[in-house]
């Protein structure tokens, strides 16, 4: 089982541009009701995804240069990754169909 | 069963739970707590001298529901057949409950401007959810589009980051009620822009202003912003039911009021589904406690009286 692990400024580069997998970023606060929401659904999707994608979340709080470099205005947003170049941006909270469909079309 | 979970769905899920009717709410799997999840205060429920955050007390209103026996699954509903005795509800992980009866409390959705680039900015400077996204616009001049209670409420909250809020609202008076209008005008960092409509939201990839129209003589002028918070109203989210029970011309669920009885036996609605007028936490609980007793009426008035739980069957 996979799990859904923290970025942060630091280790954004490393973690996201640099992962061989397909990345995908969760930015997220403490203060943003649906944030929490979703957070179930995506340690359900690390594992169902698990050796296929890479699911990690940035603390939009603690790391404002990552949220300026995704260039966000709204959370829940997912950030697609794939070879350190950002294919796609989910904006929102949603029903896991959605996200399954999203993650199915970074991997295609 | 009850398709809902704000406060008509979760008051409804308490009194059936009571009545011993071991209600399931079908709750959402991402809007679980309806509208009061994203709100700060409230401050007009009764009972909470102090006020009360809008997701404590869903939670706690959730909490009431499952001390007394009500089931909440976190998953939503995407078909309902509700003609004939017995009812069907189909959830989006593939669940199928057949049910005697249905409380219908869907609330409602934020309305959008229905401007061409609203879609395309929205994460990117429009938003609907300034609790959420509030944060995004420290030190950064921000507009609010409405005159109700909702836009005062965003308006207010906003004024914790951005260095300057501009209400936009289409007359010259506020429609919210008169404490939330005075916290606004007597506010150093609001303006307010009366008789003013948005024409356009400006900007490429992040949101730089909206094009403005006055409502009475025409004349267009840009105001400068990176963010725009929409609060022009809810639109009823009755896609799930619309052709099978009444609804009027805005979509709105139609009841025999004072019952919560819609056109088809065993189907009754409550809350901001049904009401274009109130819209309060207070009366969409009111009627979700009303639409379980009707339930309850309704159940026990089956002959033969040999149903133990309204939930006949669960397949997966």
């Amino acid at each position: 089982m996979s799990t859904v692990t923290s970025v942060t400024d630091a280790t954004f580069e490393a973690e996201v541009l640099g992962s061989e997998l397909p990345v995908v970023v969760d930015i997220w606060a403490a203060w943003c009701g649906p944030c929490k929401a979703i957070a179930p659904i995506l340690d359900q999707l690390a594992g169902e995804y698990a050796d296929r994608v890479k699911i990690v979340k940035v603390d939009a709080d603690r790391n404002p240069e990552t949220v300026t470099a995704v260039g966000v205005t709204s959370i829940p947003t997912l950030g697609f990754y794939r070879n350190g170049e950002r294919v796609g941006v989910l904006i929102g909270a949603h029903p896991k169909p959605v996200y399954i469909a999203k993650f199915e079309e970074m991997l295609a | 069963m009850i398709v809902g979970s704000g406060p008509a769905g979760y008051t409804a899920a308490v009194y059936a739970a009571r009545a011993g009717l071991a209600p399931v709410v079908i709750a959402g799997s991402v809007t679980a707590g309806g509208a009061l999840m994203t709100t700060t205060d409230v401050e007009n429920f009764p009972g909470f001298v102090a006020g009360v955050q809008g997701p404590e007390l869903m939670e706690s209103m959730r909490a009431q529901a499952e001390r007394f026996g009500a089931q909440i699954v976190y998953d939503d509903a995407i078909r309902l057949e509700l003609d004939g005795d017995v009812k069907v509800v189909e959830t989006g992980n593939g669940v199928t409950y057949r049910t005697r009866a249905v409380v219908l409390t869907m609330g409602s959705a934020y309305r959008k401007l229905g401007l061409p680039d609203e879609e395309r900015l929205s994460g990117h400077g429009v938003s609907w959810c300034a609790t959420c996204d509030g944060f995004f616009f420290r030190d950064k001049e921000v507009a609010v589009v409405g005159g109700g209670d909702s836009a005062m409420e965003e308006a207010l909250f906003l004024t914790r980051f951005a260095s300057k809020v501009t209400v936009v609202h289409r007359r010259d008076e506020f429609r919210a009620s008169k404490i939330m209008a005075r916290r606004v005008l007597d506010d150093p960092k609001i303006e307010v822009a009366w008789n003013s409509e948005v024409a356009a939201i400006l900007g490429d990839d992040q949101v730089t202003g909206l094009r403005l129209r006055d409502t009475i003589t025409g004349a267009e002028r840009t105001l400068d912003a990176t963010g725009v918070f929409v609060a022009i109203g809810h639109d009823p989210r009755s896609e799930l039911v619309a052709g099978q029970v009444d609804t009027d011309a805005d979509g709105y669920v139609r009841v025999a009021h004072p019952s919560t009885r819609t056109g088809l036996a065993g189907v009754f609605a409550a809350g901001d589904l049904v009401d274009h007028t109130y819209r309060q936490a207070i009366t969409a609980a009111g009627t979700g406690c009303a639409a379980a007793q009707d339930a309850q009426h309704y159940l026990s008035s089956l002959a033969p009286v040999d149903v133990p739980t309204p939930v006949l069957e669960v397949s997966v």
